[in-house]
């Protein structure tokens, strides 16, 4: 240990003290804290987390309190963003997008009292939870949908980064598309952001464009839905948020994320005292994956496949990533029968075979 | 009758008194928007303006923070004053602050895990260069072929940001970071990590490197021949071309420097506060500065003094977010405003007010 992580270690030390003494004087009320990557308007992944800290202020009334600080970017804000946070009083905090990572277990180290919940990440610590939702559960459903309804075969999927994430839901909807229709093809456009409006929309024409006739997102902003209903006869799917006022042309589903029941247990077990960190993975069957009504302009026949395929998968009868299932190499990488470990999947770096293009990589 | 009557000179009252005078109308205009939204006004102000340096429960944090968020406002706007003085317009700092990062960045990554005490001055050499090289473009672009600077700097800023995205999933990704885009955290290579000098002091190696910048281009422009002809060819570029001041050698000189600072100031930010490359590491530090160089009146202890005010917005704005609620675009409204009324005060430093009947001349 050099001078100078000693001086910092005794620095954080009394930051703790000081902490340890402010949490105290604040009374039996529950203090939550929420960080945001977007603003709370933004329709989507950000507005659906705000629903949730909503739906803790309704469950528990005055016996909470929630902050939320929104539009902080991730890297050296976030950071000061979640310590102020804490230095306000705040004993549970939600710190809601995967940039934020590295700075949540970096202030989790300096206020040991204060508990951390950090959203679809992988690294956690005595006082930091992670907790994320199974989305591509719901990709499989869309790509059913967009199997059997797309005419020209051709499937457009605007893609924020090329993460694990992003990577399951683009190979979940892909399978799933292809088994309803083995003609489909898909061109995948990586946006480079969660919400912009406008490069959203870029792609979405583009993709129009270029002859898709069914768009998948995975950005948070209803920019594509905009674009597919000038365009007419392009399907969409809400993304994070139900976006049901693109009923029910263009959007004819989505995927939501219901944050909600998730939120209320953990101020629960802060409020027992029984909050451990934990590694929570839910999908369809826990409802932290909803998928939105499916519209009038799916057929009966499809929509009946599609609500069967949503309740196989939320019994835990079927998974989306069940072998025979090759890498775009060809290589082998389930067997017949067998379904993809969760630790694949959290690293997932590869397409699956059939996919065209690279990975940006 | 109301008219403007040009100046003979431009005030030196006005001058000094317009950035006061900005600041006072923000006040009062921003607090009208906050009793709009129906926050207080008057602890919505308290809460920017005077907690981040004196409130009991954050200010211990929020003041060392005040430094962390200036240094590289200060920096950068410093080698922007240059140029602005001698009527060259670098609008692309942001770039230059990307490829700072970038360049010294990589110096570091390449000799990880190096220990050797040499390393971090390697890499501060290299995030200069790099912002000066990319700096040049415009200047040798301006110079032999007449563009416009303005247009080509700016425009470097989205390529740098292109480039940003690519080195942060290829070239400088973290080979243990599980196939997530970023790089190496800093934090974890302390030969190369730009800690804080003193711990919570806030001070860094940028925020003393902008400190020597001020003092720097103070004796620049007062007691350096180099600062006279920056200053002559601003204010008359015929007299300048006269006594043998070479244009193209202003702007190779106040081109390079401005890019020179931004790019230390990304290398500083990435090694220190922000720890990694990221895809969206660049958080707008390189359009602030534009705005801390005119609040400053391009003079270097205004800039010293408008940087830090422009952390305290910045502060105090997350503050009031988190305390009162106040949404975050609220915010931002707040700090245009500030340029807004100081562009507008600034009529009357060359013109002043005349009541009654024009006078025919």
């Amino acid at each position: 240990m050099n001078r100078r992580t000693l001086l910092s270690t005794a620095a954080a030390l009394s930051l703790i003290s000081a902490t340890g003494a402010l949490a105290a004087s604040h009374g039996d009320k529950l203090k939550v804290g929420f960080i945001y990557v977007g603003p709370i308007g933004d329709g989507g992944w950000t507005f659906e987390h705000d629903k949730g800290r909503l739906a803790v202020e309704a469950e528990f009334g005055d016996k909470v309190e929630t902050v939320y600080q929104e539009s902080v970017p991730e890297g050296a804000d976030a950071e000061r963003a979640i310590t102020q946070m804490a230095l306000s009083g705040a004993n549970l905090i939600f710190t809601t997008s995967f940039g934020y990572m590295d700075p949540t277990i970096n202030v989790a180290a300096k206020f040991p009292d204060v508990k951390f919940e950090h959203a679809t990440g992988f690294k956690r610590a005595d006082n930091v939870g992670v907790y994320s939702a199974r989305f591509y559960e719901g990709r499989a459903i869309q790509g059913h949908i967009a199997g059997k309804m797309t005419k020209t075969n051709k499937i457009g999927y605007i893609a924020s980064f090329p993460i694990p994430e992003v990577i399951r839901g683009i190979n979940s909807a892909y399978i799933h598309a292809k088994k309803a229709n083995p003609a489909v093809e898909f061109s995948v456009i990586w946006a480079y952001t969660w919400f912009d409006p406008a490069k959203e929309s870029d792609a979405a024409r583009a993709l129009i464009e270029n002859g898709a006739d069914v768009i998948l997102q995975h950005t948070d902003s209803t920019a594509p839905q905009a674009a597919a209903q000038e365009a007419g006869n392009v399907i969409t799917f809400g993304q994070a948020s139900d976006m049901s006022e693109y009923a029910p042309m263009p959007r004819v589903s989505s995927i939501i994320d219901n944050w909600s029941p998730y939120y209320i247990a953990r101020v629960q077990a802060v409020m027992d005292g029984t909050w451990a960190s934990d590694d929570t993975w839910d999908g369809i069957g826990s409802g932290m994956v909803g998928i939105g009504e499916i519209s009038d302009a799916v057929p009966a026949d499809v929509k009946a496949e599609a609500l069967a395929l949503k309740d196989s998968i939320a019994s835990g009868d079927y998974h989306p990533f069940t072998g025979p299932l090759n890498k775009q190499d060809g290589s082998v990488w389930l067997a017949e029968g067998e379904t993809a470990p969760d630790g694949d999947l959290l690293g997932l770096n590869f397409y699956v075979e059939g996919l065209t293009g690279d990975i940006p990589n | 009758m109301i008219r403007l009557e040009r100046r003979p000179q431009p005030s030196r009252a006005w001058t000094a008194l317009t950035p006061v005078l900005a600041v006072l109308l923000t006040m009062v205009v921003g607090g009208i928007m906050f009793a709009l939204l129906g926050k207080p006004p008057l602890e919505a102000i308290r809460i920017i303006f005077w907690d981040p340096l004196f409130h009991p429960q954050f200010a211990a944090y929020s003041r060392p923070q005040l430094l962390v968020k200036a240094g590289p406002l200060i920096l950068i706007a410093i080698g922007l004053s240059l140029g602005f003085r001698a009527g060259i317009w670098n609008i692309g700092a942001e770039g230059q602050y990307i490829m700072g990062a970038i360049c010294g960045a990589g110096m570091g990554l390449a000799f990880y895990p190096t220990t050797s005490p040499l390393i971090f001055p390697a890499m501060v050499m290299a995030g200069a260069l790099g912002g000066w090289a990319w700096a040049m473009i415009p200047a040798v672009l301006k110079v032999r072929f007449g563009t416009n600077e303005i247009l080509v700097s700016l425009m470097l800023v989205y390529v740098a940001e292109a480039l940003l995205a690519s080195v942060s999933q290829k070239l400088l990704r973290n080979p243990e970071g599980m196939g997530f885009p970023g790089s190496r955290n800093f934090k974890q290579f302390p030969a190369a990590h730009n800690a804080e000098i003193f711990a919570n002091s806030g001070m860094h190696w940028g925020v003393i490197a902008a400190f020597v910048a001020v003092i720097f281009a103070y004796v620049l422009l007062t007691r350096h021949i180099q600062g006279f002809n920056i200053r002559l060819t601003g204010e008359a570029p015929r007299a300048a071309r006269f006594s043998g001041v070479s244009p193209a050698r202003i702007i190779f000189l106040c081109l390079g420097f401005g890019g020179a600072l931004a790019g230390a100031a990304g290398l500083f930010e990435v090694s220190g506060p922000a720890g990694q490359i990221t895809i969206d590491f660049n958080s707008g530090y390189g359009f602030t500065a534009i705005i801390v160089a005119f609040l400053g009146r391009l003079h270097p202890v205004g800039i010293l003094l408008a940087g830090l005010l422009m952390a305290l917005t910045y502060i105090g704005g997350e503050l009031a977010q988190l305390m009162l609620g106040l949404p975050g675009a609220s915010i931002q409204l707040f700090q245009g405003m500030l340029l807004f009324f100081l562009l507008a005060t600034d009529v009357f430093t060359n013109f002043r007010l005349r009541f009654g009947k024009t006078e025919v001349t």
